[in-house]
């Protein structure tokens, strides 16, 4: 059963722990207690079909690993991950054949891509495990499109990875990533390792891909910029939760959450207005030991005695939802 | 403009290589003033990293000098001996790289490898270079430096260890600060106080500035001057305001075109996009480095490598801008 017009990618309260405790022999002589990490915790939001939802935050907030809950690269702590209306988790669901309908891009090329493959044989393995070609021929000519629909050339099929650039070899992963005729991709930070003139490059590719075979991206990134090219919708992350996510022209025309403005306001100003940059002061919490009630606290202009006390939950619709007691009070 | 205090002319520097000579930094002059912070942008490979590098003295063999000159107030620094070189590295030039926890020794205490930079460098006891050590640590935004000054590098975050670096940088009152990408490796939250903090530092200390980096914004926000920097060789050069807005070279001008900016643009519109990608070492084509890619190209361009010619307050290497256009 699939839903025809619910979203394609539903997270409900998911979160993920990671255990950081000292080793098993130190906690029993030294009696150091158990760790755990909370890298995720509480996080809800849908991502419709055709939709670009990006994930924004700093080092450490979270987005990742939740992209990597999402195409099942870790496994959940708590909550529900639903594709096309399907309950990944739930006995009964085939979760391979949902997983088959996602695929993933990664941040480092040189890192994602196997040095002793060569390209033609990279971009085909999905095809091959998957069973998506039934003779050489048809492989191969699969592959031959793919090449070309990412601006390479079927020659270069024939290459190693170390024979390309950063911003060819990005164009391979995502060539292989759409070998497997995905309708979702998850992309984390994939254009971050590469420079600006390359990153248009991806970034055109990858809305053209998106225009052109109708897919739904989830797109991780800590550049506000970058993300306010290519997104529909915004999460934006701080210590593990989402705290403010709205439609893109309204996060970027008019940010409510006070950890959203200060990242607005971090941005470099390239038009050179002259307009005095307010550097936030602080930095990001240890994550082992968040602070009290809104983790933004210590470092909000706005944070009274309630935000030092009470977590805010995530209010208002999926169109304009924030995180915070100073603007759910009006305060701000 | 004052005499300059760092004088870099036509630099030349060259990986010598079983397959032939490979020149990463190619005829490259510049100029930077007291209490100046020159930019210096250009994609990965564009040799910006190794201008600064030769300026320091601190290329990896087999790179090496293999023209012009570098002056430090008016003296040659380039060829020294190692051993003179590296008294004028410490003493009158400051080293900030992109990756803090590599530029810090993880066995020392911050404290110690202030210390001992500074009595290296200047002429005072053990208790004043301490003293001198926590003002530094006081300056570049570390609060409460007394109880910090004994921590090792690991105790501290990416951008406090940033910071102590930079105060390691300024240790021995140096005239010349080269910063090599100090933010990429930061937040953008902590990237903002790093260069309020580098800004300031230029500003009351009339400390030379060279900042190398592959971001725009940082520059736009930091720099009075910018070098843009091509395959090797300057594509551009000057105020930083009239570069970013006006851009003379069609590199530059196709290089800030392809920067995302909040607000610039409609979602989902294209961005400007330069086709191809920046020649290897060993394929720059004859006449200007980026004609295949230039979308003015003309005959001129494929056969004659361009001069830096004067277009308003600024220079571009650019046959565009010739008197006369064959």
């Amino acid at each position: 059963m699939s839903a025809e017009h619910g979203p394609l990618v539903r997270l409900l309260r998911v979160g993920r722990d990671f255990d950081v405790s000292r080793p098993w022999l130190n906690r029993v002589l030294e009696g150091a207690p158990r760790q755990l990490l909370r890298a995720v915790e509480d996080v809800s939001f849908e991502v419709a079909k055709g939709e670009t939802l990006a994930l924004v935050g700093e080092s450490g907030c979270g987005k990742s690993t939740v992209a990597r809950l999402i195409v099942g690269l870790y496994a959940l702590s708590r909550g529900r991950v639903e594709f096309d209306g399907m309950d990944l988790a739930a006995p009964g669901t085939d979760a391979p054949a949902l997983r088959r309908r996602m695929q993933m891009i990664f941040q480092d090329p040189y890192a994602s891509l196997n040095p002793r493959w060569r390209v033609r044989d990279i971009v085909a393995e999905p095809i091959r495990v998957l069973g998506l070609a039934a003779t050489a021929e048809a492989e191969r000519e699969r592959v031959t499109g793919l090449l070309r629909q990412v601006g390479l050339a079927p020659e270069d099929g024939e290459k190693y990875p170390h024979e390309f650039s950063g911003g060819q070899r990005q164009r391979i992963s995502i060539a292989r990533a759409l070998s497997g005729n995905p309708e979702f991709l998850v992309c984390d930070e994939p254009t971050s390792a590469l420079d600006v003139s390359v990153q248009a490059q991806i970034l055109n590719l990858m809305t053209d891909l998106q225009e052109r075979l109708g897919l739904t991206y989830l797109f991780i990134s800590h550049n506000l910029a970058v993300v306010s090219h290519i997104a529909d919708r915004v999460g934006v992350m701080y210590l593990g939760r989402v705290v403010e996510l709205a439609e893109a022209e309204r996060l970027f025309a008019a940010p409510r959450h006070p950890y959203t403005r200060m990242l607005m306001d971090a941005i470099p100003d390239l038009q050179m207005t002259g307009k005095a940059r307010t550097p936030v002061a602080g930095e990001v919490p240890n994550p082992l030991a968040p602070p009290s009630g809104c983790a933004f606290h210590p470092r909000c202009p706005h944070a009274n005695d309630r935000c030092r006390a009470e977590r805010p939950a995530l209010l208002g619709p999926a169109t304009g939802a924030v995180a915070c007691h100073a603007v759910e009070e009006k305060r701000i | 403009m004052s005499a300059p205090l760092l004088e870099v002319r036509d630099l030349r520097v060259e990986f010598p290589t079983r397959r032939g000579t490979l020149v990463a930094v190619d005829g490259v002059s510049f100029a930077i003033a007291p209490g100046e912070v020159l930019g210096v942008v250009g994609e990965s490979g564009a040799g910006k990293s190794l201008t600064g590098m030769a300026i320091i003295g601190l290329l990896e063999p087999p790179g090496r000098i293999a023209a012009g000159e570098i002056r430090l107030e008016g003296e040659r620094i380039d060829g020294l001996p190692p051993e003179r070189m590296r008294r004028i590295r410490g003493r009158h030039i400051g080293a900030i790289f992109q990756d803090p926890l590599t530029s810090l020794n993880p066995l020392y205490t911050v404290g110690d490898q202030l210390v001992e930079t500074i009595l290296t460098h200047l002429d005072v006891d053990k208790a004043q270079a301490r003293s001198r050590a926590l003002k530094l640590l006081a300056e570049v935004g570390i609060p409460a430096p007394e109880g910090r000054i004994d921590h090792y590098p690991h105790q501290f975050s990416g951008g406090m260890r940033q910071r102590v670096v930079i105060a390691l940088a300024l240790a021995a009152e140096p005239r010349l600060i080269i910063a090599d990408e100090p933010t990429t490796a930061l937040d953008v939250s902590i990237q903002a106080q790093i260069i309020a903090l580098l800004k300031r530092l230029a500003r009351d200390h009339g400390v030379a500035v060279m900042l190398i980096t592959h971001d725009m914004g940082v520059i736009a926000e930091t720099a009075d001057r910018v070098a843009v920097m091509y395959a090797g060789r300057l594509a551009e050069l000057g105020p930083v305001r009239e570069v970013i807005h006006e851009p003379r070279h069609p590199y530059t001008a196709g290089l800030m075109g392809s920067i995302p900016r909040i607000g610039a643009l409609q979602r989902h519109a294209r961005l400007v996009q330069i086709d191809g990608a920046m020649p290897r070492l060993n394929a720059i084509p004859p006449g200007c480095a980026f004609n295949p890619r230039c979308p003015k190209r003309f005959a001129r361009c494929t056969a004659e490598r361009p001069e830096l010619l004067t277009v308003g307050n600024a220079r571009a290497s650019c046959w565009l801008y010739a008197a006369e256009r064959r």
